[in-house]
């Protein structure tokens, strides 16, 4: 009796082993198919006319995407300009300052920003910025997506702080120095590699962002240099491109698809291999 | 004491300086609320609480209604949830358990850069990839023998529910592995060989320490993967094939609340934009809740494993 008890138990342990294995490759799957995918078919388009020329109408072959290269970085950049000071100075507010009712209410604030869908944030800059100006803008793109980036780094930038260990603060004011020059100059300082990989995760999650250009940004075939104006971005193409009912845009959409992965990915494991090796 | 003073005042400026940033971000979030609240008024008005209940969605006669959007979000989020948390629990022991020591780091890399694809990618993938797939491999298979099944109901047309609802699973794997890789972390290594040591295998040490232990957090996992999974646009609206009626058949198009946002708002205007937003906001609403449910259960587990029961 004994032993085909034990033979059942064995039996259902190693199959539940299995089972444990088969989650394990059912997850990781999806990511080799999409990567496999991703080259394969943006390989097809991929050449150097992509990256310098500007969009072509359906049936004209050759075009590429540049504009929306340009209006990716030069959102981007824009979001960052504004952001990067706003989000760096609130997470020092909170890790050095911060007590007391205003600051839960401002770390409350950061928690509800930071799990609002990015579409709204979209919403929220077409209200405040495309209907008084009375067009699309790259404006109101960087407007929408410094909403997504601020709460992520201040949030980080608020933990990357408090891992300072309070003898070095203390060390600090010790020598004589005023506790604003210890701030920035020590507690800052040694804390930037984490900061700085805040920052790069959240550029390399709202260089990704299509949703909240959608309707802000809004995409545009030509080069455009004035930020007043609707501007292209590699998302925006990518998904115009996949929606048509057209073949060769559908090779556009997959090699703009492969650009926009790659930039995104460079600055993701640029940010990881940043603190690797800081630590 | 000039001198000190002066110190004094540089602090002072620097304090207040880096308060009034903080101050900027506190009144975005508050700017956010009273910009959608604002503009969905008219809509509140118009409609009421039968917004939520009408399933009418007609720009012509301007009768508008989120129950469609509503049911087309909850439907596919829960149907992502049902394949995610199985497989992710499933991998998250895979790692933390079986996995030799040289696998775990490469395994949540993986993960991580799983997590790192803008949606848009996902969507491309999907209309090109996975719904040809489940078009040819699952949906016509099940309909020519299962159909009878108001689940399984044709005709099939690609894009649809289900595979909006997988794709929606593979996107949030990465956030619930990666919260159920933590929540298993934390059982104490002694219960574990207690198990074992009184002759369990591996599978019953595996599914009594769990039982026990891991059900609440797993549970925050789970509500976390589903606030991720309600506010989802791109990836949802390029394969759910935006359609505002209800249907029981998980074979049928449907539509989701921030696909009809991506879709009708830099086109929509008057009573439409209004309603718009209104969905909008209810979508915020209803991500804010989960979301902090769910950090609430997931904050109450750390504190139990940290008294170390």
């Amino acid at each position: 009796m004994t032993g085909t008890i034990t033979f059942r138990r064995k039996a259902v342990d190693r199959a539940m082993k299995w089972v444990f294995y088969l989650c394990a490759f059912l997850v990781v799957l999806p990511l080799f198919l999409i990567f496999f995918d991703l080259v394969i078919k943006g390989a097809k388009e991929l050449r150097w006319s992509l990256l310098i020329d500007l969009p072509r109408p359906v049936g004209e072959p050759g075009g590429g995407i540049a504009n929306g290269i340009l209006g990716t970085v030069v959102i981007t950049l824009l979001t960052m300009t504004w952001s990067v000071p706003v989000a760096i100075m609130s997470g020092i507010y909170l890790a050095e300052y911060g007590r007391g009712k205003f600051a839960s209410a401002v770390r409350f604030a950061v928690d509800t920003l930071t799990g609002v869908p990015s579409i709204i944030m979209g919403i929220f800059a077409y209200v405040l910025l495309v209907v008084p100006m009375k067009r699309f803008s790259a404006w109101a793109g960087a407007a929408a997506l410094s909403m997504i980036f601020i709460p992520v780094v201040v949030r980080t930038t608020e933990d990357m702080l408090r891992t300072v260990p309070t003898t070095v603060r203390e060390a600090a004011l010790a020598l004589g120095i005023t506790r604003w020059k210890a701030t920035l100059r020590i507690t800052v300082r040694t804390a930037w590699p984490g900061i700085l990989t805040g920052i790069l995760l959240a550029m390399s999650r709202i260089i990704g962002e299509t949703a909240p250009l959608l309707f802000t940004a809004l995409g545009n075939q030509f080069w455009q240099s004035h930020l007043d104006q609707p501007m292209a971005a590699v998302p925006l193409q990518v998904f115009t491109y996949a929606i048509s009912p057209y073949e060769d845009w559908h090779d556009k959409a997959w090699a703009g698809a492969l650009v926009l992965i790659t930039m995104v990915l460079l600055i993701n494991i640029a940010a990881r291999v940043l603190t690797r090796e800081k630590r | 004491m000039a001198a000190r003073s002066g110190k004094i005042t540089k602090d002072f400026v620097f304090e207040k300086a880096s308060a009034f940033f903080a101050s900027v971000v506190l009144f975005l979030a508050v700017l956010l609320f009273a910009v959608l609240l604002r503009e969905s008024i008219p809509a509140l008005r118009k409609f009421g609480a039968s917004f939520l209940v009408t399933g009418t969605w007609d720009p012509v006669l301007e009768r508008f209604g989120a129950l469609p959007f509503l049911f087309g979000t909850l439907v596919s989020s829960f149907l992502a949830l049902l394949i995610a948390v199985p497989l992710s629990v499933g991998a998250a022991i895979f790692i933390n358990e079986f996995a030799p020591p040289w696998l775990k780091a490469p395994v949540s890399l993986l993960a991580e850069l799983l997590a790192a694809i803008p949606s848009v990618i996902y969507g491309l993938w999907g209309i090109f990839v996975l719904v040809p797939i489940l078009r040819d491999g699952l949906m016509k298979p099940l309909t020519k023998y299962l159909g009878w099944i108001p689940l399984f109901k044709g005709p099939v047309y690609g894009p649809s529910m289900l595979a909006a609802g997988v794709l929606l699973a593979i996107m949030i794997i990465p956030f619930i592995l990666s919260v159920s890789r933590e929540v298993l972390a934390t059982i104490p290594q002694r219960q574990k060989e207690a198990v074992l040591s009184l002759g369990g295998t591996r599978w019953e040490m595996i599914r009594i320490v769990i039982g026990q232990h891991c059900i609440p957090g797993i549970f925050g996992a789970t509500v976390l993967g589903l606030g991720r999974a309600l506010g989802e646009t791109m990836a949802v609206t390029m394969v759910i094939g935006n359609r505002p009626e209800i249907f029981a058949s998980l074979f049928q198009q449907g539509y989701s609340m921030a696909a009809v946002i991506a879709n009708e708002f830099a086109e929509a205007g008057g009573l439409q934009l209004s309603s718009l937003v209104l969905i909008g906001l209810l979508l915020m609403l209803l991500t804010l809740v989960v979301n902090f449910a769910a950090k609430g259960m997931l904050s109450k587990m750390v504190a139990r494993a940290s008294r170390g029961i």
